[in-house]
């Protein structure tokens, strides 16, 4: 193994003096979701307690593909460009089965964007810089080795017991957000129970170093392949001539006789041929499930990825899913606590998380139907549309192994103003912005930042109090893929999703747009 | 006499029937599977109808006396 973790201090917690304290809000788990989080709040001016029973990192690559969507949310919060310097940017997907090629993809045809499909990098770098950015801004108290005992949900808050290495206390916060996992000690708490699906079969999750070795920086996916015949394996490229292998064990293999290092060896060789030497870096045995909470909002706890929704890794769905809860989530959070907007606004956050998470349960229960067929039908099927996908393009479509991560457009938001002109084109009400180069040089996705904008092309725009201005011509590649003429007009929320748009900006409506962006709005509107 | 009998009756039934076993004659067991599949799929996509595939399993499903709707499946 070369890798080695960083280990962050215990301190010891000025509440163990008094042996209570309390804070407005505290956030449980630091680990890629959490950490997000509590920097997208500090960002917003909101400081936050977070309590992490563990000293490190992750152990492991675990979540490797950050989709573009997340690398622009990464870009708002400052760690974008280090992303893209480290990662291994790819785009094209390649399908096998068995010997022969059967499918292929390119996943952004199209240049102009300042994100690329995806990039590959293991989540402990992630982590360890959202560690210092979160430290450098001076608004979150990380606390390692302070692992949350219990808790008792109260009207106004929640009471915790947190255990340290050198004793207990109680902290009273006024918010808890529970970012503490699939084995989440919160929900556990409150007894919440999780819908959906168990999946049986084991996969075989390896971090294999091969120093030399050449291939294009692609995402490749065998279905019943020559060196593991009857299962599935897939391969990621990583920074650090580091290699990601996915092999499918089925349901029967024996977890702790697979984890063996000479076994997982002895697989490795076979499919990389006896002359490629290679170094295991880290190996795990897995089952998933796709399943989540009934409801992500419980009073002053919220629950933000995997504690909230988990789903099998084809698509890369689970830590995107996890930071786009956390983009959602922050800005809301900042502007309840600010006063800015009334407690309803945090409704917003499962009404339009939950259809996200939905969503990512739906494709990746999906794509582990197929790519792990349960019947002899199921099989048959999945065969036919992969023999047939060579010379049909209706069956290349059918071919799952794994829809990837995509941007949710939260299309039925109560934050979200209803259309009222004609739009051929362009990010409708709820869709996150789309990117495109602008004179300057620089990208539009730059100039939005974390507060509301008001996107104004090739006009003068109104001022708006509480929203800021920018303008961009009426020509070219942004107008044309916001299906923009002079005067258009978009509300951005703070996460950079679209709120309203007008085809000319008339202040009255923008004002209307930004009460409802904010929750301002009178319920009974749509829902 | 309806459409579908009157079209049904401008084919050789036997023939038909001739013809699908046929395609399978020199296929193991699992191979038979895959070609069915393979037909199956081929044969929605020339339908263009998805509408057409849920009366035809419907129909399918009522001649092996089971329910139209399989039951759903096992959750947690």
């Amino acid at each position: 193994m070369r890798r080695v973790n960083p280990v962050y201090p215990f301190r010891r917690p000025p509440e163990l003096a008094a042996g209570r304290g309390s804070a407005p809000v505290v956030l449980v788990g630091a680990g890629v979701v959490g950490l997000t989080l509590a920097l997208d709040l500090a960002l917003h001016g909101i400081a936050t307690i977070v309590l992490d029973d563990d000293d490190t990192v992750s152990v492991g690559s675990r979540a490797i593909c950050w989709s573009k969507r997340t690398l622009e949310i990464y870009d708002r919060l400052g760690l974008g460009q280090r992303l893209l310097d480290k990662g291994v940017t790819w785009k094209v997907g390649k399908v096998f089965f068995g010997d022969r090629l059967a499918y292929e993809f390119d996943l952004l045809p199209e240049p102009g964007h300042r994100m690329p499909a995806f990039v590959n990098l293991q989540q402990y770098y992630v982590e360890e810089w959202l560690v210092e950015a979160c430290e450098a801004s001076g608004r979150v108290d990380l606390r390692w080795k302070n692992r949350v005992e219990d808790l008792v949900p109260r009207e106004d808050g929640v009471e915790l017991r947190v255990v340290t290495p050198e004793g207990d206390y109680r902290l009273d916060a006024a918010w808890l957000l529970a970012c503490d996992g699939a084995r989440s000690r919160v929900r556990e708490a409150l007894g919440l129970p999780f819908l959906g699906k168990v999946f049986r079969d084991r996969f075989l999750i390896a971090d294999v170093v091969i120093e030399g070795f050449e291939m294009p920086a692609e995402r490749r996916f065998w279905f019943d392949p020559p060196f593991h015949p009857g299962q599935s394996v897939l391969l990621h490229k990583q920074p650090d001539s580091m290699w990601r292998i996915d092999f499918q064990l089925g349901a029967e293999a024996d977890p702790e006789a697979e984890k063996d290092p000479q076994r997982v060896g002895a697989r490795i060789r076979t499919m990389l041929g006896p002359e490629v030497p290679f170094e295991l870096e880290w190996v795990s045995v897995y089952t998933f499930r796709c399943r989540r909470l009934e409801r992500f909002r419980h009073g002053r706890i919220l629950f933000v990825g995997d504690s909230a929704h988990q789903v099998s890794p084809f698509g890369a769905r689970g830590g995107n899913g996890g930071v786009q809860d956390a983009d959602n989530l922050a800005w809301k959070l900042a502007a309840v606590l600010d006063g800015r907007a009334p407690e309803r606004l945090l409704d917003s956050y499962e009404a339009e998380r939950i259809p996200a998470a939905d969503e990512n349960i739906l494709h990746s229960t999906r794509a582990t139907d197929f790519i792990t067929p349960r019947t002899e039908a199921a099989r048959a099927y999945r065969d036919a549309v992969l023999l047939l996908a060579k010379d049909h393009a209706f069956a290349r479509r059918m071919v799952n192994a794994g829809r990837l991560s995509t941007p949710h457009s939260y299309r039925r938001s109560p934050l979200s103003t209803p259309d009222e002109a004609d739009w051929a084109l362009g990010p409708e009400p709820g869709a996150p912005a789309i990117d495109a180069p602008l004179p300057d040089g620089r990208f539009l996705l730059q100039h939005l930042g974390g507060e509301p904008v008001l996107l104004v092309f090739g006009a003068e725009a109104p001022a708006i109090e509480g929203v800021r201005r920018v303008v961009v011509p009426a020509e070219g590649l942004a107008a044309e893929r916001w299906d923009a003429k002079r005067g258009t007009t978009y509300l951005l929320r703070p996460d950079q999703h679209v709120a309203a748009r007008f085809r000319a900006p008339d202040p009255a409506r923008i004002r209307a747009a930004l009460d409802r962006l904010w929750g301002r709005a009178a319920p009974g509107g749509i829902a | 006499m309806s459409d579908a009998e009157a079209r049904s009756r401008t084919v050789d039934p036997d023939a038909l029937f001739v013809r699908l076993v046929r395609a399978h004659r020199d296929l193991s067991p699992e191979e038979s599977r895959r070609l069915d599949a393979a037909l199956v799929l081929l044969l929605v996509e020339a339908l263009g109808d998805p509408q057409r595939l849920d009366v035809a399993i419907a129909a399918a499903r009522t001649a092996l006396g089971k329910p139209v709707e399989p039951p759903e499946e096992a959750r947690e």
